[in-house]
């Protein structure tokens, strides 16, 4: 390992992932996706459901099941292609320089096993502490997440700890030992609004103390504007642009970027204002390589969207798969 | 109703009900239900008398105080001194009644308990393995389900001798292949749960995560199986009995036994099939209207 800090953690290169059936042709759920995480940034993976931010995600931390899936592409980690790694090695890495937060802590716990033994169970497996070392590096954990009373709710089982109590135990047990990486895929979806803030400002305290890079998979920009360094938008499984997330926020070019933008309800907005919602849904998308998925939706769609695929341009700092893309501001005519 | 209760409530309207709540809410609703009283009752009088055979016993159920007075036509029925009357040999029928429990009980617990063992094992390797052992397992399991059970269990009563240990075997060998299948399925919906994943992206070990996570949230189903099993294991014990293939020592009371040497008299002393008759009739009804009762309780879908 080396500290070269312009070298990123984790770079993904062309991951694709197939699902493949009997009798029917495979199903490209993600295609073509690159991105760089460097040590303690926050990097945003943004998109619909069914975009394939998920399965990204999933691919990256080898969590696919083997049988009908087809994952190919780079995910270099530590100078190791994840994707090549013998599957003892990479148990050995996830958990410990990897791990991940799920989306639903009502069922990512284990419902009939108290949470201490959940929590202790990842720390035994990964440091060498075990018996009352271990119970005491679980309570601290859980302390540290801000759970009150750590000793007494480590014997309690997940159904009589709340939703974001239990979110808590989940984030304590990611962190237990101190991974670089953190994947959290919508850890906040499931939760009440008011604990979603909580949350939300906890994984970046715990992320900026511990120096993790965070990977932060959602469909809310809200949580992408206060916590990402960098964001990459996902449709259809592939990225349509990624950018520092300033620049997307005040210049999408991307007509889907745009759109999500502008589908945000404003507070600030007059009565009676209408939203601006994105028309069609994801359903309504055509297959990547006749011409951008997008285009039956893209109010800026042109007759060269559906030539054939966009490639990911490289245009000062920020990727985009666009032939027709939003005009930056500059060249709005007055 | 304290404030954490209605919290408690309304949360799980919400969510689905966690197992382990499940199981807890299972067993309050069971201790307030009169049909698993019913069963808890029937199965604890059963057990007591099987258990306190000796001191309950008004006689040995060997001893023939009647002998004298018994004639193949003349068996007399229920009077104060023999409350069941006497048998064909002139013995207490209430005794015999009596400690043919132990016999019931002492088959259908070893039997249940051996049946689900096997099960288990077998459901165990195909849930967590899959693949090919999977396909070799349940080939086994259905091969053995293809015969069926009673023929499966005189059979093999039958090659391995009269005892009470090849009744035993021979009911567990029946109960094998249920409880594995039930496992396996049990064990397969839950690899797929979203805590399996979790533990899996922390890393925790396979064997752990199949012993220590999917087989504890997959025996619910299991437990139930287990309460019934007792009840078809009693009947089944009856069964080979009857059928002359029970236990060695002919002395030794058996319901199934008993109701085969009554059925010359059935004409002149009905009272000798009826109360082994219902003997079996009460313990195998307790064990089956708690494993109902059971069922409903911890299924979500039977939810009254």
């Amino acid at each position: 390992m080396t500290n070269d800090p312009t070298r990123p953690l984790l770079a993904v290169r062309d991951l694709g992932v197939s699902f493949t059936r009997k009798g029917a042709p495979d199903v490209r759920a993600v295609d073509g996706v690159s991105f760089d995480v460097s040590p303690g940034q926050t990097v945003g993976l943004v998109g619909e459901s069914g975009s394939g931010k998920s399965v990204t995600s999933l691919a990256v931390m080898g969590l696919l099941p083997r049988r009908n899936v087809r994952v190919d592409g780079r995910v270099i980690f530590d100078d190791d292609d994840l994707l090549t790694l013998p599957r003892e090695r990479m148990r050995d890495i996830r958990g410990r320089d990897m791990a991940m937060v799920f989306q639903d802590p009502m069922t990512s716990l284990n419902p009939v096993v108290p949470i201490g033994v959940q929590v202790t169970e990842v720390i035994e497996r990964h440091q060498q502490l075990s018996g009352d070392a271990a119970d005491k590096a679980a309570a601290e954990l859980l302390d540290r997440v801000g759970i009150p009373d750590p000793t007494r709710r480590l014997r309690e089982y997940p159904h009589q700890l709340s939703g974001g109590m239990r979110q808590r135990a989940l984030i304590a047990m990611a962190l237990a030992c101190r991974p670089r990486l953190l994947i959290a895929d919508e850890p906040t979806t499931a939760l009440d609004v008011t604990i979603q803030a909580q949350i939300l400002e906890l994984l970046k305290e715990l992320v900026h103390d511990s120096g993790a890079a965070l990977i932060m998979i959602t469909h809310d920009l809200g949580v992408v504007a206060g916590l990402c360094d960098t964001v990459h938008v996902m449709y259809s499984g592939r990225v349509v642009e990624g950018a520092q997330r300033r620049e997307l926020f005040a210049r999408p070019r991307h007509p889907y970027t745009g759109g999500l933008l502008a589908s945000v309800p404003r507070l600030d907005a007059a009565r009676g204002t209408p939203l601006h919602p994105i028309p069609g849904s994801p359903t309504d998308v055509l297959a990547w390589p006749s011409g951008c998925a997008f285009a039956p939706r893209c109010h800026h769609r042109v007759d060269a969207c559906t030539d054939g695929p966009p490639p990911l341009e490289n245009i000062g700092g920020r990727s985009l798969r666009c032939v027709n893309p939003l005009p930056t501001t500059e060249e709005v005519p007055a | 109703m304290s404030l954490s209760q209605v919290e408690a409530a309304t949360e799980s309207d919400q969510v689905e009900q966690p197992v382990g709540n499940l199981r807890q809410a299972a067993w309050r609703r069971l201790r307030r239900d009169p049909v698993a009283i019913t069963g808890f009752v029937l199965i604890a009088m059963f057990i007591v008398v099987a258990v306190l055979a000796p001191l309950i016993a008004p006689y040995d159920p060997r001893d023939t105080p009647g002998a004298g007075t018994i004639t193949p036509t003349n068996i007399p029925g229920p009077s104060a001194e023999h409350w069941f009357g006497l048998d064909e040999q002139g013995r207490d029928e209430l005794s015999r009644v009596i400690y043919g429990a132990r016999q019931s009980l002492l088959v259908g617990v070893v039997a249940m308990l051996l049946g689900m063992a096997g099960g288990m094992v077998l459901g165990v390797l195909a849930g967590a393995f899959g693949r090919w052992v999977d396909s070799v397992v349940m080939r086994i399991v259905d091969i053995m389900l293809s015969i069926p059970g009673l023929l499966m269990a005189i059979a093999i009563a039958a090659v391995l001798g009269r005892s009470l240990t090849s009744v035993m075997i021979a009911i567990a060998a029946v109960n094998v292949p249920i409880f594995a299948r039930l496992l396996r399925g049990q064990m397969m919906s839950q690899r797929e749960s979203d805590y399996v994943l979790a533990a899996r992206s922390l890393g925790v070990r396979r064997r752990s995560i199949v012993l220590s996570h999917v087989l504890p949230n997959s025996m619910s189903p299991v437990i139930v199986q287990a309460t019934l099993t007792l009840a078809t294991a009693i009947i089944e014990a009856a069964a080979l009995s009857f059928l002359g293939l029970g236990g060695a020592d002919p002395a030794v009371p058996e319901w199934g036994r008993m109701l085969a040497s009554t059925q010359r008299y059935l004409a002149s002393a009905p009272h000798l099939a009826l109360f082994p008759g219902l003997a079996i009739m009460v313990a195998a009804l307790g064990f089956t209207l708690i494993g109902e009762r059971l069922r409903e309780a911890l299924d979500p879908k039977y939810r009254r």
